[in-house]
């Protein structure tokens, strides 16, 4: 095998290295960073953009240089020199691989921890309640784990009790309140999820929002308020915690500048933790195939300075009292469901058109 | 006298000139001709794959606009949905049966498959599932729920067309089975006398892997979607939480099946390229071991990394670290793979033809594929991109860049042995050109659509995104009219192409050890190896001796090709013909 002269490969390498360092730096790819978290998943990015490059230039300049350098002349038809292998080369590129991708795991390892991946909660996976083992169809489904059900206190099931204790929680999830709602499951698990960061473990969060998913919009309730609203307010710097569930299909939480996503999952609770340092609106996106409208499933997440987020709070609640009032005068039973949501669409942002189309 | 001389000479084809063997009304009957079949296979499933990807095309139509405006949002979860199934299940999965069909008899010198009754059932599951997923478009309630079905919502859209889903895609996961099992069958029982495994082509080494994968996997889908149709016909609820059921289970199902069923895509058609590139390099194959080996590799850790597509849904902590570091270490079997090839070209005379560029292409495309799959394998990172546009350029960058143009790279190198006739080289050239940068511009722009915050699956988007979705559009054009010239080239050639002779290529392999097309039976005795599989360039250095290989009929030298045949042809094969 010919290998260009020492002095050429030392200086590509050279060459190499240093356009992989700009461009992991350069590459311009992700949008604005607005979280805590943003920035140690952009870190881990970069990293593997670095060698990423380098890696692909190599492959591609030894694939062109080669062919071109090493392509047939016209009339000559013996072959190359029969070069069966190279123990030692290939034990190089055996281990070069694997040193690269251990490295990034135990840097994707350390972000993940940083981002709360392995908070001692999230970890378990609660079976299902005794209530929804009651269900028809779900004794079939019940043989298939042998499991029996444990008497240890299980404390995600307490956990998400308690989150459907919330009065503003219930609100939501009252199966009368919202048409779609009243085939919707019960929380039966609660889905492990990134919990609180490391320095933040074992304090409750700085404030909770209840999210329901649902085809097509997101519903956030504020616990401890009247508030429910088609939009996110977070106060910035502040950890705040989802609880997330889905009322008919999986949705999937996304906030592209938050570099966050969970699956929201019927029947399931997942809960999120974060911290938004960046004041602006971002949009939240439903990343889960949900449905004709998926696409639409978008809205606001508005960052504010605390004191404009308790305004904001206090806005709403004048605001959402008036609509009880008007959801008790009529029932919403009786309603169609765009008849029901038509008030709300404004704020859930979506079009009222789109509404009637998906429920006609 | 060059290797290819040896080892032709020691198997000079029985049918000098080439008879008339087959017409082509054969090709439209239930024959059990292994070649026969995987031309049906080949044909049928290029029919699948244009109309795959006139789907694909209306997709990128609808999407060159931010706005829902060419069809409606059901119309266009239907197009995608049946745009994946019937690539991945009609085109690729199949294409590399027909492949093994095709290849695998002739590379070990055996007449047929062991189970030819069997090839031709497990072909003709094919069309029929295709047309059922076809007419469901047709009848108007084509399922839209993605290819990956998942429930809730595979439950709560139309019940016809979910149900067409789940019975097309049962009777492709049984053909798949049924290829398997001959194929492995085949493999282990029918090579030639003195063929050891490590003279096995390197084709046949993917496709033991390949055929292991899908015997231990596909049944778990099968499992899933049975399941499946309970809880949408029968109303069960294994996977309907309204009923207490767990969707999350039924992603574990499906993605034990699916995840592998990507390697199930590609190595085939790694096998291919490690065929093609030393042949046009006139070089033996770098690191034949090594590359053997990984194929194994591959195929056991495909088995144990399919949680990275749920790192998003409902997976523990822990489990999340499992799976990120299994499936970072299948870099590890794939970058030996590329090494070698790259060794491989290193210091030979390349012919660029047709079949070498596309063997080219799929090394420094599939690499971009290879590499992003690496990022998402690191959690963090997955978290943010998982169901974005970024999936959606790993996965064409994998599929496309990968396997499509393995198949193509495997379609000019073996369509003078198929058929008996040459390709046009300029056409080919053509074709390649277009392929190239149709590919690239379709789906380099997606991963920065992904990161930037588009994500799969949908009609409408940000207005922000539309000047890369435009660039996506007419790259998909480019490739829409990329496969004309192939077509054509094809047929023509087909037809009226220049006569191919047995050999075009001065290859090693026993599949060039006999006429082209090659005649029914394949062989007129058991074929004997003079040369290993890949000894190009040995004439250099050892006159004539061929194979560093000690095995007594091997490595006695071509003179001894006259002892080598063996007194007694092989039990298998004589089992054989009493079956007949
Ligand atoms: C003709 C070239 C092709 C074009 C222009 C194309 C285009 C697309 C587009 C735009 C999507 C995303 C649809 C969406 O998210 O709404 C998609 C999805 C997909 N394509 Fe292709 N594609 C092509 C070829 C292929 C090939 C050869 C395969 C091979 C297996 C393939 C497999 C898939 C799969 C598995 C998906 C995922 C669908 C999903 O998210 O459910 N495509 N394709
Ligand atoms: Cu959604
Ligand atoms: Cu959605």
């Amino acid at each position: 095998m010919k290998i260009p002269s020492s002095i050429w490969t030392l200086l590509i390498g050279i060459g190499l290295t240093l356009v992989s360092l700009w461009y992991g730096q350069n590459h311009g790819l992700l949008p604005t960073a607005a979280s805590d978290e943003a920035p140690l998943v952009d870190g881990l990015f970069n990293a593997m953009m670095t060698v990423s490059t380098g890696i692909f230039v190599l492959v591609e300049g030894i694939l062109i240089y080669s062919a071109i350098k090493y392509r047939r002349r016209a009339g000559d038809n013996a072959d190359g020199p029969p070069v069966h292998g190279n123990v030692p080369l290939e034990i190089l590129w055996t281990a070069i691989p694997t040193v690269i991708v251990i490295g990034i795991s135990v840097y994707s390892f350390d972000v993940y921890n940083d981002m709360g991946g392995f908070s001692p909660h999230a970890i378990h996976e609660a079976p299902m309640t005794s209530q929804v083992m009651n269900m028809p169809g779900a004794a079939i489904a019940a043989t298939l784990s042998d499991t029996p059900p444990s008497t240890e206190p299980n404390e995600n099931q307490e956990k998400s009790d308690q989150a459907m204790q919330d009065p503003a929680t219930a609100a939501v999830r009252n199966a009368d309140q919202i048409p779609q709602k009243r085939n919707a499951p019960g929380v039966g698990s609660v889905a492990p999820t990134l919990g609180p960061t490391p320095e933040n473990e074992g304090k409750p969060p700085a404030f909770v929002v209840n999210v329901t998913g649902l085809q097509y919009a997101w519903i956030f309730t504020y616990p401890d308020t009247e508030v429910t609203s088609g939009e996110l307010h977070v106060p910035i710097g502040r950890e705040v915690q989802l609880n997330m569930t889905a009322n008919d299909v999986i949705h999937a939480f996304w906030v592209p500048e938050f570099r966050l996503k969970q699956d929201v999952i019927p029947g399931r609770q997942s809960e999120i933790r974060f911290t938004p340092n960046k004041e602006g609106d971002y949009t939240l996106i439903c990343a889960e195939l949900c449905g004709p409208y998926h696409g639409a499933m978008r809205t606001q997440v508005v960052v504010q300075k605390p004191e404009e987020f308790e305004q904001w709070i206090q806005e709403q609640e004048v605001a959402s009292a008036e609509e009880l009032k008007q959801a008790v005068a009529v029932n919403p039973v009786d309603l169609t469901p765009d008849e029901f949501l038509a008030p709300h669409t404004s704020h859930m942002g979506i079009h009222p058109e789109m509404l009637h189309q998906l429920h006609k | 006298m060059t290797q290819a001389q040896v080892q032709e000479k020691a198997n000079i084809p029985a049918l000098a000139e080439e008879p008339e063997i087959r017409h082509w009304r054969d090709y439209f009957t239930f024959n059990t001709d292994h070649k026969v079949i995987a031309i049906q296979y080949l044909v049928t499933t290029f029919i699948f794959y244009c109309i795959g990807g006139v789907l694909a095309d209306l997709v990128r139509t609808e999407l060159r606009t931010p706005e829902v405006d060419f069809v409606t949002p059901e119309v266009y979860n239907s197009l995608f949905t049946l745009h994946a199934t019937i690539m991945i299940f009609l085109w690729i999965v199949p294409a590399g049966a027909g492949f093994a069909n095709f290849l695998i008899p002739l590379m070990i010198g055996a007449k047929d498959m062991a189970f030819p009754r069997l090839n031709a059932v497990a072909f003709w599951m094919i069309p029929p599932a295709g047309l059922l997923l076809i007419a469901s478009l047709v009848v108007g309630d084509a399922p839209d729920a993605g290819w990956t079905s998942y429930p809730p919502l595979s439950l709560v859209t139309g019940q016809v067309g979910e149900g067409i889903w789940i019975l097309s895609v049962l009777l492709l996961g049984t053909s798949s089975i049924l290829g398997a099992i001959n194929f492995l069958v085949t493999m282990l029982k029918m090579r030639t006398p003195g063929m050891g495994f490590f003279q096995l082509p390197l084709f046949c080494w993917a496709m033991l892997a390949t055929s292991a994968l899908t015997l231990v996997s596909t049944p778990v889908l099968a499992a899933g979607l049975i399941l499946l149709s309970f809880d949408l016909l029968a109303g069960t609820a294994f996977f309907n939480p309204t009923g207490g059921g767990d969707p999350v289970v039924y992603q574990h199902m499906f993605w034990f099946y699916s995840h592998p069923a990507v390697y199930i895509m590609i190595l085939p058609f790694f096998g291919a390229i490690s065929e093609v590139i030393p042949v046009h390099s006139r070089k033996p194959i770098f690191g034949y071991k090594a590359i053997a080996y990984s194929s194994l590799a591959i195929s056991f850790l495909g088995l144990i990394v399919w949680a990275h597509h749920m790192f998003t849904s409902g997976v523990p902590g822990w489990l999340r670290m499992f799976f990120m570091i299994t499936t970072m270490i299948i870099a590890v079997p794939t970058g030996i793979k590329i090494f070698s090839w790259l060794a491989t070209m290193w210091g030979g005379k390349i012919r660029l033809n047709s079949a070498m560029l596309f063997a080219i292409g799929f090394v420094g495309t599939f690499v971009i594929g290879g590499i992003s799959g690496v990022m998402l394998a690191a959690v963090p990172f997955d978290i943010h991109v998982h169901d974005t546009y970024f999936v959606v350029a790993h996965l064409h960058y994998v599929l496309f860049g990968g396997s499509v143009l393995g198949i193509y790279s495997a379609i000019y190198h073996w369509f003078p042995k198929m058929t008996g006739r040459m390709l046009n080289e300029f056409w080919g050239k053509v074709h390649f050109a277009l392929t190239i940068v149709g590919l690239n511009m379709t789906f380099l722009p997606m991963h920065k659509l992904g990161m930037m915050g588009m994500n799969r699956r949908i009609a409408q988007y940000d207005p922000k995104f539309t000047f890369l979705n435009e660039i996506c559009t007419i790259g998909a054009y480019i490739l829409a009219v990329s496969t004309f010239p192939f077509i054509i080239n094809a047929i023509w050639s087909w037809m009226y192409g220049p006569k191919a002779g047995n050999n075009p290529w001065d290859a090693l392999t026993l599949e060039w050890m006999t006429t082209s097309p090659p005649a029914i039976e394949n062989f007129d005795k058991p074929p004997v190896l003079a040369t290993g599989p890949y000894d190009y360039g040995l004439e250099n250095t050892r006159k004539g001796v061929p194979l560093s290989d000690p095995d007594p009929v091997l490595s006695a030298g071509p003179n001894s090709v006259l002892r080598a045949e063996p007194d007694e042809s092989s039990p298998a094969i004589t089992a054989e013909k009493e079956e007949r």
